[in-house]
């Protein structure tokens, strides 16, 4: 049967799907009319979907509801002062969008239709669309034909068409390529008797009619007819714009008439330069900071629900809009077009808004019933839209913002004595005098912050979401009708463990003896996945001759720069495994029927469990059993098995059975398992195509999975709940045969394995920075790396696949040859080594085997380029056993070589070789110094890693070698990251991702933090230390780009590079880099090394450096980028001939790790985790580190072999100059393993696509980028206080400040170290006073001698980094509110911290003191995850908390001030103890931090308690981390004893001389 | 896996031996297995290799999964230590007390430390297995019907019969000696290896299907083209049994031997078989030329035969006492070793090229005429005065071997197209790919010695091990 026929044979089992599915194709089908100046397509590796954007936000409200031309002017300023949160590309006049939305401005639309000779009934009588129509005349008269026929037809009176008038000079070149036709269309109501209610829903109608016939009809695209806005209400106008453009380009936004009494604005920083018209925010309803990162799945989601869902507002009319979602929009037009729709169809916005965007609910016990409930009862409706995300939303009667679950967008706001409401992404955008503002505050996370424009008023999240939550009895319905998995009655029999046939099974199922001892078993054992190390250089699955699982297909995308990962164990509150099971009702509706479902506190099952789902007969529920078997024997049958299973899951599910269970149980001889993956992945689809999805839970019983990845997968991927029978049966009989003495009892095997897993999930989830199973489950954050198109798009439809490779016949052959290989009697009592994670002869073909370091070893030890050539040929030669990517690829050599003397010799190809980041904590001093000598001998660059360096590193040795690392990497932790660990840097590498375990933290255990590591990182020995998964200074793009003019301003002669890691749209986010500001960018491959790390991780986030490296460069170049940033690529390079690729493919520095540090001895261990490491190379311990023996030549030989390889492959290709090399992907032929039994179907030539560029660039870094530091204030300030820097006189600065300003102090503090290093000058050498708002990173770096004084407020990221300054905000004189109810300062400040002093008079954002290791701080209240991750320094909070205070803090000393006694639950116990404040020391430590707040700020709350000292000390709570605790007690008694040491030989020598 | 801090806390342990004055005096093996706790601390000190340069190409050449028995040694799981270990080696008994070892010079602990006690782990291992009755045949389920015939029954010929039996074929092994093992059977004396070990094996064979055929002569008995005939696969495991000489003036002299002359009668006569001219070298001046095993097995039976005095010769210089630079780790380290016979005493002269064999009148040799070499520009070269005598009443030869013997069986199949490489053995490859171990004839098959040359046992079994997997593609092709 082919394709085709089968296709239609399925829709004609299918009628019922029919309807949905022929909408869905016409969507699909819509195409472009016109060309694009640019690729809307992919192009070779350039896709555009992977388009992310960010921004800046807020809107200004009248409170009291006044209509007035003074908002929407202020509304456009707070626009151009959120100008910095934007970006440009190669086009400097091409904004990425803003705009504004405003109430209906009658008075103006009046004037505006008359002019157009339109007579306006009254206010709110009429609707205007507006409207980007194409430039072509012929066919916008066919848009306005079809347009006023379906008005009429709908009942409503078509009124007239008014040219909106704009400035086409106005907008970029790249803008006005796209520049639409705008225009106003006016509905009057007609016929149409309705509410006004009615009437909006009316034209939302009208809207999404019109839409779809046109699309249909005239096969329009999004960028050539957008509706922003079709409504009575309100009116958007926006653009592919930079701010100052808006009203320059819309005269409408400059006419007098033009009022509002609320403005929503929005500046946007797309990651890619081709943004669209209809692109720009604000949309519709909303606003959108973030990310929404779930989307995949809440698509398909909505997909599905739309099939069962009916609108009484609607009623048949609802099928005419269908669909509501659609393909090929942005996460945040999508996420408007179901608010919408949520609104329309009768719920109030903040309601819609709390079901998209719940707060997290279940682990919070201060959270009301009724609140919970209502959550609880939404939750089996629909899952989260998760991702970072501060969304301001209005539909013109209110508005207002509300944050997601994590709070990980800054939202700013300010209420004035005029009743004018100012919310922003920062503080400071319009300028407010401090006597006239009466309120400062921030959203918080999950909150919601409201005006009611009608009410005149701000309502609090309290008031109005107790008014929501108390609608409907949400609780009592719950509470009737949710059947909870522990009331299910016990299953009546139940599986016994078939011990006989287990061996068997195993083998059909391809277990390992490394999946039982190394996956397993310490799943059960610790009861947390297990640690590896040193990365992955295995074969790809599609690679390996052996036959593969189907989940080693696919790779786990991961958050980098556009989002952040969250710290699913810091901050597990906002984690939720919980699901349900059972069929959805009507989303558009609510009913106590909706809570019908099963809830499951764990998608993994016991066997008992699933029993009871089999045997389930409550209420409506039944269930119903599939087989997932195929014959083996016969060629198709797993197709066409398939096939069957689909068609009857879909009739079942029609006939009304909710609870489909897939199984693999009875595989036997002659019938084989269908990769379970495989299995839910197809039923799912089946089911979202036939619109069912919604109408059963998908469970699968399968003896296949057994490791995290795989249940991650099979969750992405549709399944609700799993059981993994298998994997318990063999857990039970490792513990009988006596493998598991470590575990006590038994009974611990399925508890601690789904703990494990449950764990393990969390970390999957964060790591794309999902926080709940429910959003995840079908999101497919998954990427496949080896799969053919007609596979994903069957089976995995939406998920990315680039090179082509195994097609459904080769899976099935894959399973078959698994099958028959159970089978095979001479091995039948053992199971196969695998080989994976260690090498054996017969497992998964490695790279690094002992060949290959043999090789490699001797010849760079005995300088013997003979045996060196010997390794390089058993590396590259991968004809018998491939691995990499690169191994298919081949070169074009030119006819005549050139003279190998002609080519540029081997010392200028090293200077663009570098070292991979390893920190010294990681690798031993000996490993560290060693690379670094080697490098600085060759002018490479050596990595510090994560972990500071020591500062007598950075004088060079009498022998003129060097310990200096010439990159300083900024990684997420912060340690050691000083002004004047900055200033000695070549280039800053901020590690956004490392390719062994992207998305993901770290952790240094206490024990290997020694006295020299912990000096080096300022923290305190035997202290653990923790590395957050996110920066939490970099939750977006335009975070990063902050980050980056941070240390561009500290050391500017420093290139700040930006470490990225291979995966699927990586180019896009690595373009958004560029236009951050980056001068470099690094492209790690998915398989480098690293000191520990999970082992999923290791093996199944990211892709191959080809991909990612081809990708980056090919995208750089469309967008006209290239040429700003230098490139650099790394992961598992080995050879000559991997640079020589790396270079074509478009890189112009190259990395090396694993293979330098082989040369200094490493033997690929993989045991760094354990510091028993016997060669010295990455261990602390002392015995061990004799053991090293490598020298700085081995590492200079290497890398001028490396070189010298380069240079003969460059005589064969005809290049004189490696830069002549860079991009040439012409030079590169891609070859088919023709002989490869799966392998062949690959198809690299997407990586060898020559991108045509639309603006011009050169293919490699020939430009700087402009990091307009020459205009910052520090400029000012350096002059001024040049006779502190140069002769340590002391000065005094005076100057204002506004939000524009960024990063104040750094550039400063930077000279200063330069001069002065650690020491800095003498405290208050430097005093500084300024007045005003100042932008982030306000004191940034600050360094010893500097003292920064701020009357006003700042925003995020105020003192990051402090290194030895003092740093003081304090409430401008005139201020009337009090100051621990209000912010002063913004998120995130003091990040990183590293000593100093200060004082803020006021409340901080989140995460305040994140990661601080040594300031001593004193705040007045604190929002929540405070002092999260501190390793050291006091903090002092004379007011109240946030949620999760001191999670992961290790180290240091809050103190919080509590007369009322309640913030204790606010504490994160995990590592900390609450004691009385006893101890005098303590006492007297805290009464001189509060002496100097008052004296520093003045200070009302701490004049009031020093006032009342005695008693108001009672009022302290010291918080210590009990490690901490012990550590000081150690260094303690540490000191003490070398004291008495000293006593003693004293003693001693007295006695002698007596 | 193992106590990861296991090689910083315990030393290396070796196996005890019986005293030299004391075993001298008899033929049985001297060497004496692990007790169980000795093993385990050993298997603790495993550290688990993240790339086990004893289990890869630089180590073991069967492939032993060192690291895991090792680990199961450790904790006590010797049963599926055993296990783990037949999965990859037929006869690891055989190796546990013959092999010299590759996978402990490749032993990454051995970069700065004593290596891993690996052969006595394995040796442990297979003795507790027999101890507590865990070895069984283990016969197939399902015979396939086709018939393969090994030819020679070395530890190639056994490892290949035996794997071949299992997968189901009927095979049928040719051994023209009265009993199989081939060079462990006569070649190595028994005070190093007992020879009940080889039929214990030999039993299991037949329980498992494998028709023995002792005293039958392929190329004589039954010709090539007979066995080509009946034999749906055939298998030459045969050795490489030609010895290299020494054509010096006087070889003719009586007293001068190969070591394989020498050896096997001694063999013969402890297994009870009548041996016709013993050599003896009772109350001799024995000088034994050539500083391999092989010289250092006549030593040992020398010794034990009663020998007045003993000499050894080497061409090569006396190797470094620790590892040569040359052979860096993880490669087989070249350094001087003495064997257990040399223990039991003998002088070992090094440097030495014998020019004459001198003759006492009788024609029996009485001296070697040698002289003093060095290496220059990549050649011995002798050191002109430096001649000197020894006296010597047998002599015996032990310089290695050049290939199989040609006559007979290999002249047959020769005729019959099958080419030999240009060492005189068998052309054929080794390993596991499509075509390995397949001779230049259909159906013709060749592992071990007469298609590697004399090597090691554990490849002798490597190559019958690959080879049966061969044979068995071939036979199973399409089905």
């Amino acid at each position: 049967m082919s394709k085709k026929e089968r296709k239609s044979q399925q829709n004609a089992v299918n009628p019922a799907a029919t309807l949905a599915k022929s909408s869905a194709e016409m969507v699909h089908t819509t195409t472009t009319r016109t060309a694009m100046p640019w690729p809307t397509s992919p192009v070779g590796m350039y896709d555009p979907q992977f388009e992310k954007d960010s921004c800046g936000v807020g809107f200004i409200a009248d409170l009291k509801g006044n209509k007035s031309r003074e908002i929407v002017e202020k509304g456009l300023q707070m626009l151009m002062n959120l100008e910095h949160r934007g970006a440009v590309g190669a086009d400097p006049e091409t904004g990425d969008g803003a705009g504004i939305l405003m109430q209906m401005p009658h008075d103006f639309m009046k004037v505006a239709a008359a002019e157009a000779k339109i007579a306006l009934p009254n206010a709110g009588e009429y609707g205007v669309a507006f409207i980007f129509m194409p430039q072509d005349a012929s066919l916008r008269k066919q848009v306005e034909n079809i347009f006023e026929k379906i008005v009429v037809d709908e009942d409503l009176e078509f009124l007239g068409w008014r040219k909106v008038p704009v400035d086409d000079n106005v907008p970029g070149y790249g803008a006005k390529l796209t520049l639409p036709y705008v225009v106003h269309g006016f509905v009057g109501r007609g016929k149409f008797k309705g509410s006004a209610e009615d009437f909006e829903r009316r034209l939302y109608l009208v809207r999404r009619v019109i839409d779809h016939r046109i699309r249909a009809e005239l096969k329009l695209a999004r960028a050539q007819y957008y509706v922003p806005s079709f409504s009575s209400r309100t009116i958007v106008y926006k653009g592919m714009l930079l701010a100052a453009q808006v009203p320059a380009f819309f005269k409408d936004l400059r006419h007098k008439e033009m009022k509002s009494a609320m403005a929503l604005i929005h500046m946007r920083f797309s990651t890619n330069t081709f943004p669209t018209w209809d692109l720009a925010h604000p949309f519709r309803m909303i606003a959108h900071n973030g990310e929404i990162n779930t989307l995949r799945g809440n698509i398909n989601w909505m997909k599905t629900r739309e099939a069962v869902m009916e609108s009484p507002h609607y009623g048949p009319d609802l099928k005419r809009m269908l669909p509501i979602v659609m393909e090929g929009q942005s996460d945040s037009a999508t996420f408007d077009t179901v608010l919408e729709l949520l609104v329309m169809s009768g719920r109030s916005l903040p309601h819609a808004i709390m079901m998209m965007i719940p707060e997290a609910w279940s682990k919070n016990d201060l959270m009301s019933e009724e609140r919970r409930a209502f959550y609880e009862y939404h939750a089996t409706m629909m899952e989260p839209w998760d991702g970072p995300a501060a969304v301001s939303f209005t539909d013109g009667n209110v508005i207002g913002a509300t944050l997601d679950r994590n709070g990980l967008r800054p939202a700013r706001y300010i209420k004035t004595k005029d009743d004018i409401v100012i919310m922003a992404s920062e503080m400071g955008v319009l300028e407010v005098p401090p006597e006239d503002i009466v309120l400062s505050g921030k959203l918080e996370p999950g909150r919601m912050f409201l005006i009611d424009l009608s009410e005149h008023r701000i309502i609090s999240d309290d008031e109005i979401k107790d008014k929501i939550v108390k609608q409907q009895p949400y609780g009592k319905w719950v509470k009737d009708n949710m059947i909870k998995f522990a009331d299910l009655p016990q299953p009546k029999d139940g599986h016994s463990p078939e011990h006989k046939t287990m061996l068997q099974r195993q083998r059909i199922f391809g277990y390992t003896k490394e999946d039982l001892l190394t996956v397993m078993k310490p799943m059960v054992v610790t009861g947390q996945e297990a640690i590896g190390s040193m990365g992955t250089d295995a074969a790809l699955a599609v690679l390996s001759e052996k036959p593969q699982l189907l989940y080693r297909y696919f790779k786990q995308l991961f958050a980098q720069v556009t989002n952040p990962p969250v710290d699913a164990i810091r901050e597990e509150l906002v984690m939720e495994l919980t699901t349900y099971i059972g069929p959805e009702q009507n989303l558009l509706d609510e009913t106590p029927q909706h809570a019908h479902r099963i809830e499951l506190p764990h998608p993994i099952l016991e066997n008992n469990q699933l029993l009871q789902l089999k045997e389930i007969a409550e209420g409506e529920f039944s269930a119903k059993v599939f087989n997932l078997h195929f014959n083996p024997v016969k060629k198709n049958d797993m197709r066409t098995q398939m096939d069957k299973i689909c068609a009857a899951v879909c009739d079942t599910v029609r006939a009304g059975t909710n609870i489909i269970i897939l199984t693999d149980r009875g595989v036997n001889k002659e019938i084989a398992p269908i990769p379970s993956l495989l299995g839910v992945a197809a039923v799912h689809h089946a089911l979202i195509k036939s619109g069912l999805r919604t109408r059963t839970g998908i469970v699968l019983e399968s003896g296949e999975a057994r490791e995290v990845h795989h249940f991650a997968l099979l969750l992405g991927y549709g399944a609700n709940a799993i059981n993994p029978y298998l994997a318990y049966e063999t857990l039970h009989d490792l513990y009988k045969i006596g493998f598991m003495p470590e575990l006590k009892e038994e009974a611990y095997i399925e508890k601690n394995y789904r703990k494990a897993i449950g764990k393990g999930l969390y970390k999957i989830f964060s790591k794309m920075g999902i926080s709940t199973l429910q959003s995840y489950c079908g999101a497919q954050i998954f990427e496949a790396v080896g799969l053919d198109s007609e596979v994903v798009e069957h089976y995995f439809t939406g998920t990315p696949s680039r090179v082509e490779g195994v097609s459904l016949e080769m899976l099935e052959e894959e399973a078959r040859r698994r099958h028959e290989e159970a089978f095979a009697e001479l091995r039948e009592g053992i199971l196969a080594s695998g080989g994976l994670y260690h090498y054996r002869v017969d497992g998964e073909a490695h790279l690094w085997n002992p060949t290959t370091i043999a090789k490699l070893q001797i010849s760079t030890r005995n300088s013997d380029y003979k045996t060196f050539k010997e390794y390089t040929a058993a590396i590259d030669n991968q004809n018998k056993r491939r691995v990499t990517l690169r191994s298919l690829l081949d070169f074009d050599y030119a006819a005549t070589p050139i003279p190998i003397e002609e080519v540029e010799p081997a010392k200028e190809i090293v200077k663009r070789f570098a070292t991979g980041a390893m920190s010294f904590g990681s690798i031993s001093w000996e490993a560290h110094t060693n690379l670094a000598i080697a490098m600085n001998r060759i002018g490479g660059k050596s990595n510090t890693g994560e972990g500071g360096e020591s500062a007598e590193r950075f004088v060079t040795l009498p022998n003129g070698d060097s310990l200096r690392s010439a990159i300083k990497q900024v990684a997420s932790g912060r340690f050691g990251v000083t002004a004047n660990y900055l200033i000695n840097a070549d280039e800053l590498q901020i590690k956004m991702a490392q390719g062994a375990k992207p998305g993901e933290g770290g952790q240094l255990p206490g024990f290997k933090v020694d006295k020299i590591i912990g000096k080096v990182r300022h923290s305190t020995p035997g202290v653990t230390l923790i590395s957050p998964p996110p920066h939490h200074d970099i939750y977006s793009i335009e975070d990063l780009k902050q980050l980056i003019f941070d240390l561009k301003n500290i050391n500017p002669r420093a290139r700040i590079s930006v470490k990225l890691v291979s995966e699927s749209g990586v180019g896009t986010v690595a373009a958004g880099v560029a236009k951050a500001h980056a001068d470099h960018i690094l492209i790690s491959g998915h398989d480098g090394g690293t000191g520990a790390s999970p082992i999923s991780s290791i093996q199944y986030a990211g892709t191959p450096w080809e991909l990612g490296l081809a990708e980056t460069h090919q995208v750089l170049v469309v967008n006209g980028l290239r040429d700003r940033v230098y490139v650099q690529a790394d992961g598992q390079m080995k050879t000559g001939r991997d640079v020589v690729i790396a270079a074509l493919l478009g890189a112009e520095e190259f990395g090396f790790a694993t293979a330098p540090l082989v040369t200094l001895g490493c033997i690929m261990m993989r045991k760094c985790h354990l510091n028993t490491c016997p060669v010295g190379v990455a261990t602390q311990d002392p015995e061990l580190r004799k053991k090293f023996n490598g020298k700085p030549e081995h590492v200079v030989n290497f890398m001028f072999y490396i070189a010298e390889e380069v240079r003969e492959y460059m005589a064969k290709l005809g290049f004189r100059k490696l830069s002549d090399m860079i991009g040439r992907t012409e030079k590169i032929i891609t070859t088919r393993p023709k002989d490869h039994w799966k392998a062949r179907g690959l198809d690299l030539s997407k990586l060898l696509t020559m991108q045509k560029p639309v603006y011009k660039t050169d293919l490699y870094r020939t430009k700087a980028q402009n990091h307009e530091i020459d205009k910052q204030i520090d400029n000012r300030i350096i002059e001024m206080a040049k006779p502190a820097l140069d002769k340590q006189e002391p000065v005094q600065i005076q100057l204002p400040v506004t939000n524009v300003d960024r990063t104040v102090g750094a550039m400063l503090s930077g000279e200063v170290a330069k001069r002065y290093g650690d020491e800095g000058l003498p405290h208050d050498t430097i005093q500084i006073s300024m007045k005003g708002n100042a932008g982030q990173s306000f004191g940034c770096f600050l360094a010893k001698g500097v003292t920064l004084k701020l009357s006003g407020q700042a925003n995020d990221y105020c003192g990051k980094g402090l290194s030895g300054g003092k740093l003081v905000v304090r409430m401008p004189e005139k201020t009337t509110y009090t100051a621990p109810e209000n912010i002063i300062i913004g998120n995130t400040c003091l990040y990183g911290a590293t000593s100093g002093e200060a004082y803020f008079q006021g409340r901080a954002g989140e995460r305040f003191g994140v990661r601080n290791s040594g300031v001593h701080a004193v705040i007045e209240g604190t929002g929540d995850h405070g002092v999260e991750y501190m390793t050291g320094g006091r903090v002092v909070v004379l007011g109240t908390i946030g949620r999760n205070f001191a999670a992961g803090m290790s180290g240091g000393i809050a103190y919080i001030w509590d007369p009322k006694k309640v913030h204790e639950k606010f504490v994160n116990m995990e590592l900390v103890d609450i004691e009385d404040v006893t101890a005098e020391r303590d006492a007297d430590e805290l009464l001189h931090m509060i002496t100097r707040h008052k004296e520093y700020t003045g200070s009302a709350r701490a004049a009031e308690i020093l006032a009342d000292w005695k008693n108001q000390i009672k009022n302290f709570k010291k918080i210590i981390p009990g490690e901490y605790k012990k550590a000081l007690a150690a260094l303690e008694d540490e000191a003490q004893k070398e004291l008495e040491m000293v006593d003693e030989s004293k003693l001693k020598v007295g006695a002698k001389n007596g | 896996m193992g106590k990861p801090t296991g090689f910083k806390e315990y030393p290396r342990a070796t196996q005890k031996s019986d005293a030299a004055a004391e075993r001298v005096k008899h033929y049985k093996e001297f060497e004496h297995t692990f007790e169980t706790e000795t093993a385990k601390v050993q298997g603790a000190r495993c550290m688990d290799c993240g790339i086990p340069f004893c289990h890869g190409d630089t180590g073991c050449p069967v492939d032993n999964y060192i690291p895991e028995f090792n680990d199961l040694v450790f904790r006590g799981h010797l049963e599926e230590a055993l296990e783990n270990l037949h999965s990859t080696n037929n006869f690891p008994e055989f190796t546990g007390r013959l092999c010299p070892a590759p996978c402990e010079g490749a032993c990454t602990l051995g970069i700065n430390e004593p290596p891993v006690a690996i052969k006595g782990i394995e040796r442990f291992i297979i003795d507790s297995g027999y101890k507590n009755g865990w070895v069984k045949p283990q016969p197939p389920k399902h015979k396939t019907g086709k018939r393969v015939a090994v030819v020679g029954s070395g530890p190639a010929g056994m490892a290949a019969s035996q794997q071949l039996a299992r997968m189901g074929h009927s095979v049928t092994l040719f051994e023209k000696n009265e009993k199989i093992g081939g060079l462990i059977r006569f070649g190595i004396p028994d005070f190093k290896f007992e020879k009940w070990q080889i039929d214990r094996r030999a039993e299991q064979m037949t329980a498992e299907g494998v028709e023995i055929k002792t005293g039958v002569n392929i190329g004589k008995d039954i010709s090539a083209d007979e066995l080509l005939k009946t034999y749906d696969a055939v298998v030459l495991s045969g050795g490489a049994e030609a010895p290299r000489d020494l054509p010096i003036p006087g070889r003719e002299l009586k007293g001068v031997h190969f070591a394989m002359e020498f050896l096997p009668q001694n063999n013969r006569k402890n297994a009870g078989i009548e041996v016709k001219d013993p050599i003896s070298a009772a109350g001799k001046h024995v000088v034994v030329i050539g500083g391999g095993d092989t010289g250092s097995d006549c030593v040992g039976t020398s010794n034990r035969h009663g020998a007045k005095h003993i000499t050894q010769l080497e061409l090569f210089p006396m190797p470094p006492l620790e590892r040569a630079a040359s052979t860096p780790w993880p490669y087989w380290p070249m350094k001087l070793r003495t064997s257990s016979s040399h223990e039991e005493g003998a002088e070992r002269l090094w440097s030495i090229n014998t020019l004459r064999f001198n003759d006492d009148g009788k024609g029996n040799v009485k001296s070697l005429s040698c002289i003093r070499v060095e290496m220059k520009d990549g050649k011995f070269v002798d050191i002109p005065g430096s001649e000197f005598e020894i006296q010597a009443d047998l002599v015996l030869l032990a310089m290695g071997f050049l290939g199989p013997v040609k006559n007979g069986m290999i002249e047959q199949f020769e005729k019959a197209g099958m080419q030999l490489d240009q060492r005189g053995n068998v052309k054929a490859d080794f390993g596991d790919h499509a075509g390995a171990h397949r001779t230049s004839i259909d159906k013709v098959f060749a592992a071990g010695d007469m298609r590697r040359g004399q090597s090691l046992i554990v490849w002798a079994i490597a190559e019958g091990r690959k080879c049966a997997n061969a044979v068995n593609a071939y036979l199973m092709q399409g089905k």
